[in-house]
């Protein structure tokens, strides 16, 4: 390499620029988009953090007295939803990509994906009219047998409009988010770790959990946590299943169960005027920062993953 | 040099110690139908309605503790455990078919009562109790779909480009952190963000019209554009970018002419899946668009009815006579739900008749 040689560079040309420019700057409104929600959401809620509480609705004695209800059923309602899907969805996973016969298993993955594409008032719909009448004689039989347990202690709800309804109905929609991610995961296994536990005669069953299980696990976790989000933010559900009250408590089975940031917001915000749209606009902030932190530290886990599984 | 091992009853040992292939179904069909067998007859003792899913639901729990004991006592514990885990899978699989049939079955009873062409050829402006219908909604749910598909497609596009042909270091990397943590922002934090921006903008603390929801609606989309047209771009082969390089073709023109017209089947199919996905959206519209019961074809003003906040005002706000205002509801989630499947169905016929053939 000489030091003589002419730069050797492609001719700048104008249309060039600006098709590149062009596609900065999209590239660059979505950073911006997303910016906007967090500022525009801060400028609205502070009329609400100023404001005196006892124009909020309830007459809360602080706007953190009225959000403490809200935040602790979103994440009550999310752990329940995502303690029920997690299995479920693992087992899911594990049945299309180890136990399902190769030629049905895509087919069954689309299956599992129609649960997805549901719209999420439909589900509402669906669990109030055909899940809660159907689940009510369990609540019943739950409270009258199990009653000394905190988690159902009586008296039970008679119309099935619980916090355990709506977090079954949260676990089915969540479950073809769970199960397409693990699922994904589970199939990027080293073959050859497989088959040298097979070889080794391990049954299927040893040989997932020796090889399978291992490999998967941060997967796994940042699966959960992306379900776990969408949970949080779950919204016509909540709005539409669940008999909502301003209080904390675990109870399951009861008539009284404390609201989500969500659906709270939704039952709330056609009626409300003044700084009473502030503070729902405060508490969708909450949610979003929420949400934001989970779903950030789920990507970073999986991004994570990425770099490490190519290498293999 | 002996004889054959079958006369002699001497069985090959490696299938001696474990159940037949068949032994599995035949004990998950017998448990079903005990377990039918039982709750028909309880049904009919007590003259209650027999209820399918908890039957096939338990019949189903029988069969893996069923499971479980047969094979230990024929097979030992290891395989026991192999077929407990098999079994529990099933049971996963299954036990999440339970809701989606359910589901599926209900909404389709329940609103073929009002699925009739009244509901697609009138409003609900002047009604109370029965008749009326959706066209308002469905209107409102086309344009402001149609409006966010609009936003969306060119932004999400191009910076799936960005991404894929120029995007390098800083900015790149945090654009695709950032676009797949917006993946997960709720949607109604989306509806709430259109509000709180227009209701500034336009210092209206009550505003509700049709383009914030369109505005709301791409902010979920833009996304799940950029992830799909991504992937699609990525796929490209390389070796067609040199060759239109070597003709001494611009870059720009490489990507307009070569690049995006090789992926376009795969774009198409993941922006139909990303409108899918967005059509069906009700909190964001709730709150931003707001509802009505006239005919709105205006996005830039006043209130605009869509199909699942139509659903949701139906449900949730019915007459003195509740049943027509329900039996409205459930035609609007049976619309819906064939809109969404059609939608998705057309992503795959897509994907499938206009993907480039390869040869080999």
């Amino acid at each position: 390499m000489t030091t003589g040689t002419p730069s050797l560079r492609a001719k700048a040309r104008p249309a060039d620029r600006i098709f590149a420019g062009s596609t900065i700057v999209a590239g660059s409104l979505i950073l911006a988009a997303l910016a906007a929600v967090a500022v525009f959401l801060v400028a609205q809620s502070i009329p609400a953090l100023v404001a005196d509480p006892a124009e909020l609705k309830g007459s809360p004695s602080s706007f953190w007295a009225y959000v403490g209800p809200l935040a602790f059923g979103t994440v009550w309602a999310a752990l329940l939803a995502l303690i029920m899907a997690l299995p479920l969805s693992l087992g899911i996973a594990l049945f299309i990509s180890h136990y399902a016969p190769r030629r049905v298993a895509q087919g069954l993955g689309y299956v599992i994906d129609l649960l997805a594409a549901v719209p999420s008032v439909v589900f509402g719909l669906w669990g109030i009219k055909v899940l809660a009448p159907a689940v009510t004689p369990l609540y019943g039989w739950l409270v009258d047998n199990l009653g000394w347990i905190p988690l159902f202690a009586p008296p039970v709800s008679g119309t099935g409009r619980t916090i355990l309804t709506v977090a079954i109905v949260l676990a089915v929609m969540i479950i073809p988010i769970i199960t397409a991610i693990t699922r994904e995961v589970f199939l990027q296994t080293p073959v050859l770790h497989e088959e040298a536990a097979l070889a080794l005669g391990a049954t299927r069953w040893e040989m997932i959990q020796m090889a399978v299980l291992p490999f998967g696990r941060p997967g796994i976790i940042s699966a959960a946590m992306l379900g776990l989000g969408r949970a949080l933010g779950e919204t016509m559900v909540v709005a539409m299943v669940l008999s909502p009250a301003a209080l904390i408590t675990i109870v399951l089975t009861g008539s009284q169960n404390p609201s989500t940031i969500a659906g709270n917001i939704a039952l709330n915000f056609p009626e409300a005027h003044g700084v009473g749209v502030n503070a729902l606009i405060a508490t969708g902030l909450i949610l979003f920062v929420i949400t934001l932190v989970i779903n950030s530290i789920a990507r970073f886990v999986i991004n994570r993953r990425k770099a490490f599984s190519g290498a293999n | 040099m002996t004889t054959t091992t079958a006369s002699t009853g001497i069985v090959n040992s490696l299938t001696t110690g474990r159940l037949p292939k068949w032994a599995p179904w035949a004990l998950l069909a017998g448990s079903w139908l005990a377990m039918c067998a039982v709750f028909a007859l309880v049904a009919a003792a007590n003259g209650s309605e027999f209820n399918i899913v908890l039957s096939i639901f338990l019949g189903t729990v029988l069969f893996d503790a069923l499971i479980f004991v047969v094979a230990y006592l024929v097979e030992g514990v290891r395989q026991a455990k192999n077929r407990l885990v098999t079994s529990l899978v099933l049971t996963a699989f299954i036990i999440a078919l339970l809701p989606l049939i359910s589901l599926l079955f209900t909404v389709v009873v329940s609103g073929a009562a009002r699925f009739d062409p009244l509901f697609f050829t009138s409003s609900m402006r002047n009604v109370v109790g029965e008749g009326g219908g959706a066209l308002h909604a469905i209107m409102g749910t086309l344009l402001i779909t149609g409006m966010a598909t609009l936003i969306s497609v060119p932004v999400g596009l191009l910076t799936a480009i960005y991404l894929v042909e120029y995007g390098r270091g800083m900015l790149a990397r945090s654009i695709t952190f950032f676009v797949d943590v917006m993946t997960g922002i709720p949607s109604i934090v989306a509806g709430l963000f259109a509000f709180a921006f227009f209701a500034l903008v336009f210092s209206d603390p009550g505003i509700r019209f049709g383009f914030g929801g369109s505005v709301a609606l791409s902010l979920l989309m833009i996304p799940v554009v950029v992830r799909s047209s991504e992937e699609m771009l990525k796929i490209v082969p390389n070796e067609l970018r040199e060759a239109s390089y070597a003709l001494g073709v611009p870059k720009w023109l490489t990507i307009l002419k070569i690049v995006i017209p090789t992926s376009i089947a795969g774009i198409t199919t993941g922006v139909t899946l990303a409108i899918a996905r967005v059509i069906g959206e009700t909190a964001p519209l709730l709150i931003i668009s707001g509802f009505t019961a006239s005919m709105n074809y205006d996005l830039f003003s006043d209130r605009m009815m869509s199909l699942p906040v139509f659903v949701y005002t139906q449900y949730a706000n019915p007459g003195s006579v509740v049943q027509p205002y329900l039996d409205r509801a459930w035609a609007g989630a049976l619309t819906l739900i064939l809109i969404v499947m059609a939608l998705n169905l057309i992503a795959r016929l897509i994907a499938r008749i206009f993907s480039p053939k390869l040869g080999r």
